[in-house]
C-alpha cells in the first residue's frame, strides 16, 4: 500500500507495460507524468525526450514507434489540440502509440488547473478523416494505473492509437493503492519473407531494422504500405477492417463498472471522475427510495452501443452526469433512440458534481416521469 | 566519386517509378546524388531510414529501397527523432522541402540543430510550393512571382545556411543542381557526419518558378543557378556580404563540418549515470 498521485500512477504503468519511449512538452495538468518519466526512462534503459511542442512530442512518439519502441505521450487540451493531425497518422499507418490526455477547462487555455470532460468527442473525432482509435477513462488512482496498461496493451493488439482520457483531478489526486499485476501483451516479431504485408488484415506490427523495407505513409496506401492506384478503394478495405476487428472484439475491449442496475429504473451512466459521486448518489437514491443504479465506463470509444441497451433494457430512464455541456448523452441517446428519456446533467465550471446535485437531477427526472418513489407534491 | 555509368537501380523502389516530378524538375537531381552519395559510402539500405515530409521533396522516401517514411507536413525532423533516438544504428535521412524546413517545420528544424542529433536533412530549396501549385515559399526571393505573390514578393526570404549555422547544425552546406560534381560528395560528408547536418540542394521548379518568373526552361533555370552562385574558394563560414551584393554571388560550398557532442551519445551517457543498463536499441 502506498500514497501515490494519478499522474505518478500512469508513469508506473507505463514503465510497467514496458514503455521505452516518452516524449512531451510540459502542460498542466498532465506535466508531472513527463517529469516522472524523466526519471524512470534512463533508469529503465528507455528513451526520454522534451520536444519542443506537442506536435513534435506525439510526432516522435510515432518515430519511435518504428524505431521499434512502445511509445507514449501526455498532454492536455491544448497540446490534446496540437497532436490531432499526427493522431490521425498513427491511425492511417497503424501505429500502436498511447497518448494521455489530461482533461482541464477549455476550450482555449480555459482553466488549466481545474477538471473537464471536454474531450470526450474530440479524442474520438478530432483528427480529420474516418478512422478508429480507442479511447479510455478512469476514475481512480488505481484504476488509472490498470488502464494505462490496458492502453498499451489494446494499441499493441490492434496497431491503433489508443488515448486516455484523465482530468485535473484525477491527475493531481492521491490515493493509497496496491497497484495490481496487469498481464502485459508483448511484442512477437514474426518470421518476414518477400510475400509479408505490413499493412494486411491482422498483419503484426514490424518496426524499421527488420530487413522488411517497409513504407510508411499517411497517403491512402494498400497493404503493401505504397500508395498506389486505386488507393483509395484499398485504404477503405484497411479502414473497415480495423472497424471490424474492434466490432467483433467489443465485448473484450469494452471495460465498465456496474452497480445496482438489475431493478434500476433510472440509471445514472457516467465515465472518469464523474463515477465517484455517482456511486455515492445511487446509494443515496435507494435509500431515498429511488430505484438507481450506475453504469460507469471505462471504454468509451468504441461505443458500446451493444453495453447501453443491455444494460438499460428495463430503464425508465437514464441520467448522465458529465463534466462539459452535454458531449457523450447525445450517442447514448441516438443509441437508446426514445426507448426512454436521456437526460443530460452537464457542467464546465471547474467543479465536480457532489452526489447531492446528481441525487437532485435523478429525483427530479423521476418525479417528471412520475417512476415510483419519489413522494409527489 | 560519381563516375557516369553507376548503377543505382538497387537503391530505388523501383515499383514506385516513375517518379511523381515533373519533367525538369530538379529534385531527381538531388535524388541522384543522394544515391550516388549512398553508393559511396556502402551503406546497407536494411539499416537507413528516410523520413519526408509533405510536398514534391516529400515524395522522395517512396523512390529509395530503404525504410520509408512519409510523415506530415514539417514534422518529418520530429519523427525521425524519435525514430533515431530508439534505433540510433539507423542512418536517418531527412529530405524537406521549403515549406517542411523553413515554414511549417522550422521549429523542428532549429531544435533539432540545437540538439545535434545525429540525422542528415537535405533541403530541396525550388524557391516555391510546387506541389499546390506555385504558392510563394519563404524561400521565394524578394520580388519573385508565385501564384500567391503575383505581383512580387514583399517578404524577404529565408537563408538556410544563416538559419541553420545559427540553431547549431555542425555540417551545414549548400550547392545546386547544377554543381552535380559537388552535390553527391557534400551530402555523403553529412551522412557520414556525426551530428545534425543539413544540406541546402538549390533546385529548379520550370514548371511553377520557372514560368511564373520567366526563367525558361529547365536548362536555362540550371544556368541561372550556376549565374547566382560563387562556389567558396576554401571550407568555411560565409563571407561577410550584405543581401544586395550577395547577387550573382549567393555563396555555396561547406561553411561548416564541426565535431559537438551528439545528442543521442549524450543521452546513452545519461543512461549509463542513471544506471540503466540496457539501452532502449
Amino acid at each position: 500500500m502506498r500514497l501515490v498521485q494519478g499522474n505518478e500512477a500512469v508513469a508506473l504503468a507505463a514503465v510497467h507495460a514496458g514503455c521505452n519511449f516518452y516524449s512531451g512538452y510540459p502542460i498542466t495538468p498532465a506535466t508531472e507524468i513527463m517529469e516522472m518519466m524523466a526519471r524512470q526512462m534512463p533508469k529503465t534503459g528507455g528513451v526520454f525526450i522534451q520536444m519542443e511542442d506537442e506536435i513534435g512530442s506525439i510526432a516522435a512518439a510515432i518515430g519511435a514507434a518504428w524505431g521499434g519502441a512502445k511509445a507514449m505521450t501526455a498532454t492536455s487540451g491544448p497540446g490534446f489540440s496540437l497532436m490531432q493531425e499526427n493522431l490521425g497518422y498513427a491511425c492511417m499507418t497503424q501505429t500502436p502509440v498511447v497518448v494521455v490526455d489530461s482533461q482541464r477547462g477549455g476550450p482555449s487555455t480555459g482553466l488549466p488547473t481545474l477538471p473537464a470532460q471536454g474531450e470526450v468527442m474530440q479524442a474520438r473525432y478530432g483528427t480529420h478523416g474516418d478512422h478508429e482509435v480507442i479511447v479510455l477513462t478512469a476514475s481512480s488512482v488505481v484504476e488509472a494505473y490498470r488502464m494505462t496498461v490496458e492502453a498499451f496493451n489494446l494499441s499493441e493488439r490492434y496497431r491503433l492509437p489508443v488515448i486516455l482520457l484523465l482530468d485535473a483531478v484525477l491527475s493531481h489526486m492521491r490515493e493509497n493503492v496496491e497497484f495490481p499485476d496487469v498481464p502485459v501483451r508483448e511484442r512477437v516479431m514474426p518470421t518476414i519473407d518477400e510475400n509479408f504485408l505490413p499493412f494486411g488484415p491482422d498483419a503484426p506490427f514490424v518496426p524499421f531494422g527488420s530487413g522488411h523495407h517497409t513504407v510508411v505513409t499517411g497517403m491512402s496506401h494498400d497493404e503493401t504500405g505504397l500508395p498506389k492506384a486505386l488507393a483509395g478503394q484499398a485504404v477503405q478495405r484497411i479502414l473497415r477492417g480495423v472497424q471490424d476487428r474492434l466490432a467483433h472484439d467489443a465485448r473484450e475491449i469494452t471495460f465498465y463498472h456496474e452497480m445496482e442496475l438489475a431493478d434500476a429504473d433510472i440509471v445514472l451512466l457516467t465515465y472518469g471522475i464523474t463515477a465517484r459521486a455517482a456511486r455515492e448518489a445511487v446509494g443515496l437514491l435507494r435509500a431515498d427510495g429511488v430505484k438507481a443504479g450506475l453504469l460507469d465506463l471505462q471504454t468509451l470509444w468504441p461505443f458500446p452501443e451493444w453495453l447501453i441497451l443491455e444494460k438499460t433494457q428495463a430503464a425508465k430512464a437514464v441520467l448522465v452526469p458529465e463534466l462539459n455541456l452535454g458531449q457523450y448523452v447525445i450517442p447514448v441517446r441516438a443509441a437508446i433512440a426514445g426507448r426512454c428519456p436521456v437526460e443530460s446533467l452537464g457542467r464546465c465550471d471547474g467543479e465536480l458534481f457532489t452526489p447531492e446535485a446528481m441525487v437532485e437531477a435523478a429525483k427530479a427526472l423521476a418525479h417528471s416521469l412520475e417512476i415510483g418513489g419519489v413522494a409527489h407534491d | 566519386m560519381t563516375k557516369p555509368g553507376i548503377d543505382l537501380t538497387p537503391l530505388l523502389r523501383q515499383e514506385m517509378m516513375p517518379t511523381v516530378w515533373c519533367p525538369g524538375c530538379g529534385h531527381g537531381i538531388i535524388a541522384r546524388g543522394i544515391a550516388t552519395a549512398l553508393m559511396s559510402l556502402g551503406l546497407d539500405m536494411d539499416q537507413v531510414a528516410f523520413v519526408g515530409g509533405i510536398g514534391c521533396s516529400g515524395r522522395a522516401p517512396f523512390y529509395f529501397d530503404a525504410n520509408s517514411m512519409h510523415t506530415t507536413h514539417g514534422r518529418a525532423l520530429a519523427f525521425a527523432t524519435g525514430l533515431k533516438m530508439v534505433n540510433p544504428k539507423l542512418t536517418v535521412i531527412v529530405p524537406m522541402g521549403d515549406g517542411d524546413s523553413m515554414a511549417i517545420g522550422g521549429n523542428h528544424l532549429i531544435h533539432a540543430a540545437r540538439r545535434n542529433i545525429d540525422i542528415t536533412a537535405v533541403v530541396f530549396n525550388n524557391s516555391i510550393y510546387g506541389m499546390t501549385g506555385g504558392q510563394g515559399a519563404p524561400t521565394s526571393p524578394l520580388d519573385s512571382r508565385s501564384t500567391t505573390s503575383p505581383m512580387g514578393s514583399i517578404e524577404p526570404a529565408f537563408d538556410t545556411v544563416e538559419l541553420a549555422l545559427a540553431a547549431g547544425a555542425t555540417y551545414v552546406a549548400r550547392t545546386t543542381t547544377f554543381d552535380f560534381q559537388e552535390m553527391p560528395q557534400l551530402i555523403a560528408g553529412a551522412i557520414r557526419h556525426h551530428g545534425f547536418s543539413v544540406v541546402e540542394v538549390l533546385s529548379q521548379c520550370p514548371t511553377y518558378y520557372g514560368r511564373l518568373n520567366k526563367l525558361g526552361e529547365a536548362p536555362d533555370m540550371l544556368l541561372y543557378e550556376r549565374d547566382r552562385t560563387k562556389l567558396l574558394e576554401a571550407f568555411g563560414p560565409p563571407p561577410e556580404i550584405t543581401r544586395e551584393e550577395m547577387v550573382g554571388q549567393l555563396p555555396i560550398g561547406l561553411f561548416r563540418d564541426e565535431e559537438r557532442p551528439e545528442y543521442v551519445d549524450q543521452y546513452h551517457g545519461l543512461i549509463a549515470r542513471a544506471g540503466g543498463g540496457k539501452s532502449a536499441s
